[in-house]
C-alpha cells in the first residue's frame, strides 16, 4: 500500500526555559493508504500533538509532513488552510458543533467553506446525515441530539468534503462502549476504502480491534509500531 | 449572499439573548445621536426663520447683530445709500419688532411684527387665506397659521385685536417655511404701519433687503456696504452667522455635542461589550472553522459582517424610534423643535459605523489569534 501521509523526524516542545516540554521528539512514521491507524498511549503521550502536525493545524519546529509528495509546512498560511479544507475531515473530540445552527447546517460547513453553493451545501449534506442514519434530524439543533448522535454528526462533517485524509482525536471518549464500538464498526465498514487513511488517536482499549495498524507512543516518542489491534503483554 | 456570510448572520441572530442586547445598545445610542442632533438642527432652522422665510438674497444690517431677533435699527440713508450702489436692482426696508397683543380676554401676549416695503411687499409669506393686497386696507394684519397660531387664540378672517393700543384685524392668513424659535406668532403688516403701531427708536429700518442685479455683483456690494461702516451678507451666509452664534456662544452647541458623545459612547460600550463576548463565546466555533479550514481573512469577514448586520439594524430601529418620538412631538408639543435632516442621520451612520468598526476591532483581534490547536486538545 502506498503512503498517504510521511512524517519525518517531527519535533514539537511547548514553553520556553525550565517549563519547556518536548511534546514530540524525533518522530517518523507512514499513514497508508486505505488503513486505519491507531495512535495509542497514555495521557500525556503527545498523541493530540502529533495528529496536529500532521494535519496541517500545528507546525512543528522541525521534521517535514510530506504529503503527495510535498511539505505541508512548507506552504504559505492559506495553502495551509486551503489543505485543511480540501485534504483533511477532523473529528474533534468534543465535536466542536455549532449550537446555534442545524444539524444539516453543522454538516454542510466544509462544503460552505469551499465556497459551495447554499442550497447545494444543504442538499449534499443532507445525503451525508442519511449515511450516518441522523437525516430525519436535520432541522434540529445538534444540542437535542444524543452523544453519539452528536459524533456522527461530527463524522458527517469531517467526510462531507470528501477528504483522503481523516482524522479522529479520542472519538469515543464520551461515549458509552457500545456505542463507541459501533460508529467505529460504522467507520471502517463505511467510510473506509483504499483511497482514504484514517488516523484515530484513543487510549479507549474497548475499540483497539478494529486497527490495521497500531503506533504506540510513550513521552513524545514511538516506541511501537504493530500490525493489528492488539498490544500483547 | 456569500455561504460564510449567510452562516455568520445565523450564529449572531440565532443567539437571542445577546442580538437583542446588540440591538438595544445600537438602537439607544443612534436614538440619542439622532434626537438630539435633530433638536439641535430645528433650533438652528428656526433661529434662522426670518432669513429663510423672507428669502432675500442680500441682507444688509449693523455689524453688531448676531441673529436674526435682535435687530440693531439703521439709519434712513443706509437705505439710501446701498440703492444707489452699482450692482443694487432694488433694496428694500423690513421692519422686524415685536408687539404686545392683547387678546380678547385680556391676556397679552407678544408676537413678531416684520413689515414689508409697502411698494413691493418684499419678503411676503404665501397665503392660506384672504388676499395679500388686504394688507394696505385699515389696521391689517396678516398672521401665520404656525405652531404659535392658537396662542393668538386661532383668529379668522376678520377677527380684530388690541396690538401697543391700536386696533388691528386679521385680513390674512398666511403660511411660511419655517416656525420661529422662541415660541411667540407672527405678524405681518407694512412697513409703515409697523413703524407708525410699534414704539421705535431713533431708527425703524430692521434690514435692508437687496435684489443683485447678477450673482456675480454680491461681492462688490458686500465692500460698498461695508466702506459705509454696515454689514451685508448673502442669505446662506447670515444663516451660517446665526447658526454659529448658536453653536459656539450659547452653550447650546457645546452642550448638544456633549450629549451627542455621551451617547456614542453609551452606546459604543454596551454593544462593543455584548460584540466582545459574542465573539468571546464563539472563539472555539471561530477556531473550530480555522481548524476546518476558514481563512483568517473570511472569519475577519464574519466578524465585520455581524457587527456591522447590528449596527444598519440598530440603526434603523434608532432612526424610525428618533422619527416617531420627533413626529409625536411636534404633534403634541406646540414649540417642539426638532428636524432630521441628512446632516443628522448622516452623522449618525458615521457612528454607528464606528461602533461596528471599534467594537470588532478587538473581536478581530482575538479571532485571528485563536489557535486551532487549542480546539483538538479539547
Ligand atoms: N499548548 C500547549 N502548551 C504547553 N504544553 C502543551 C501544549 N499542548 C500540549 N502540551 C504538552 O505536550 C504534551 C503532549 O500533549 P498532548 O499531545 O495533548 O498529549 P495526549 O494527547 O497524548 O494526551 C503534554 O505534556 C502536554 O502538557
Ligand atoms: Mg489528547
Amino acid at each position: 500500500m502506498a503512503e498517504a501521509i510521511k512524517a519525518i523526524l517531527l519535533e514539537k516542545s511547548f514553553g520556553d526555559g525550565p517549563a519547556k516540554t518536548y511534546a514530540i521528539r524525533s518522530v517518523s512514521f507512514e499513514a497508508l493508504w486505505g488503513e486505519m491507524l491507531y495512535v495509542v498511549g497514555p495521557s500525556g503521550s503527545g498523541k493530540t500533538t502529533l495528529l496536529s502536525l500532521i494535519s496541517g493545524i500545528l507546525k512543528p519546529d522541525a521534521g517535514s509532513v510530506i504529503v503527495e509528495g510535498r511539505d505541508i509546512w512548507g506552504l504559505s498560511p492559506n495553502e495551509i488552510a486551503d489543505f485543511r479544507l480540501n485534504k483533511v475531515g477532523f473529528v474533534f473530540q468534543d465535536y466542536h458543533l455549532f449550537p446555534k445552527l442545524t444539524t444539516v447546517e453543522n454538516v454542510a460547513i466544509p462544503l460552505i467553506l469551499k465556497k459551495e453553493d447554499w442550497n447545494r451545501s444543504m442538499k449534499i449534506a443532507l445525503e451525508f446525515l442519511e449515511v450516518v442514519g441522523l437525516a430525519e434530524k436535520a432541522s434540529l439543533p445538534p444540542t437535542k441530539l444524543s452523544g453519539g448522535e452528536q459524533q456522527r454528526v461530527a463524522i458527517a462533517r469531517a467526510i462531507v468534503g470528501r477528504p483522503d485524509i481523516l482524522v479522529f482525536d479520542e472519538p469515543t471518549a464520551s461515549l458509552d462502549g457500545a456505542t463507541g464500538k459501533k460508529i467505529l464498526d460504522f467507520v471502517k465498514n463505511e467510510i473506509l476504502n483504499d483511497k482514504r487513511c484514517i488516523v484515530i488517536v484513543t487510549h479507549d482499549s474497548r475499540i483497539f480491534g478494529l486497527a490495521d495498524r497500531m503506533i504506540e507512543m510513550e513521552d513524545g516518542q514511538i516506541i511501537n509500531v504493530r500490525s493489528g489491534g492488539k498490544i500483547e503483554g | 449572499m456569500r455561504g460564510i456570510l449567510k452562516i455568520a448572520l445565523k450564529l449572531l441572530v440565532n443567539d437571542r439573548g445577546k442580538f437583542a442586547a446588540l440591538i438595544v445598545g445600537i438602537t439607544f445610542a443612534i436614538f440619542l445621536i439622532v434626537q438630539l442632533t435633530s433638536i439641535f438642527s430645528g433650533i438652528l432652522a428656526k433661529a434662522s426663520s426670518t432669513v429663510i422665510n423672507t428669502g432675500a438674497r442680500v441682507w444688509v444690517m449693523d455689524p453688531s447683530v448676531q441673529n436674526p431677533l435682535n435687530t440693531i435699527p439703521l439709519p434712513d440713508y443706509v437705505l439710501d445709500a446701498v440703492r444707489s450702489m452699482n450692482g443694487v436692482k432694488y433694496a428694500v426696508p423690513l421692519y422686524s419688532g415685536v408687539g404686545l397683543v392683547k387678546l380678547k380676554n385680556g391676556v397679552y401676549q407678544p408676537a413678531t411684527v416684520l413689515g414689508l416695503d409697502d411698494t413691493s411687499l418684499i419678503g411676503r409669506p404665501d397665503m392660506i387665506e384672504g388676499r395679500m393686497e388686504d394688507i394696505f386696507a385699515d389696521n391689517a394684519f396678516i398672521v401665520v397659521k404656525d405652531q404659535e397660531y392658537a396662542k393668538l387664540d386661532s383668529p379668522s378672517l376678520g377677527t380684530t385685536f388690541e396690538i401697543n393700543d391700536h386696533r388691528g384685524v386679521v385680513v390674512g392668513i398666511a403660511r411660511v417655511p419655517v416656525g420661529n424659535l422662541f415660541g411667540i406668532p407672527t405678524l405681518y403688516t407694512t412697513y409703515s404701519r409697523a413703524v407708525q403701531y410699534l414704539p421705535n427708536a431713533r431708527f425703524t429700518i430692521g434690514y435692508v433687503l437687496v435684489k443683485p442685479k447678477s450673482e456675480a455683483a454680491i461681492p462688490a456690494i458686500i465692500k460698498d456696504v461695508a466702506n459705509i461702516g454696515y454689514m451685508a451678507m448673502t442669505d446662506r451666509q447670515f444663516e451660517i452667522k446665526v447658526s454659529n452664534y448658536y453653536k459656539y456662544q450659547t452653550g447650546v452647541g457645546t452642550n448638544i455635542l456633549f450629549m451627542t458623545v455621551i451617547g456614542f459612547l453609551v452606546g459604543l460600550s454596551i454593544s462593543g461589550q455584548t460584540f466582545y463576548t459574542f465573539v468571546l463565546e464563539n472563539l472555539e466555533k471561530f477556531g473550530a472553522l480555522k481548524a476546518i479550514g476558514a481563512k483568517n481573512s473570511e472569519l475577519v469577514l464574519m466578524i465585520l459582517f455581524q457587527a456591522t448586520f447590528a449596527s444598519v439594524v440598530g440603526y434603523g430601529l434608532g432612526v424610525g424610534m428618533s422619527s416617531l418620538l420627533i413626529a409625536a412631538g411636534k404633534r403634541f408639543v406646540p414649540n417642539y423643535t426638532a428636524d432630521i435632516d441628512y446632516w443628522n442621520l448622516a452623522l449618525a451612520f458615521v457612528l454607528v459605523l464606528l461602533i461596528a468598526a471599534l467594537s470588532s476591532l478587538i473581536a478581530v483581534k482575538k479571532v485571528i489569534r485563536v489557535q486551532p490547536f487549542e480546539i483538538f486538545r479539547g
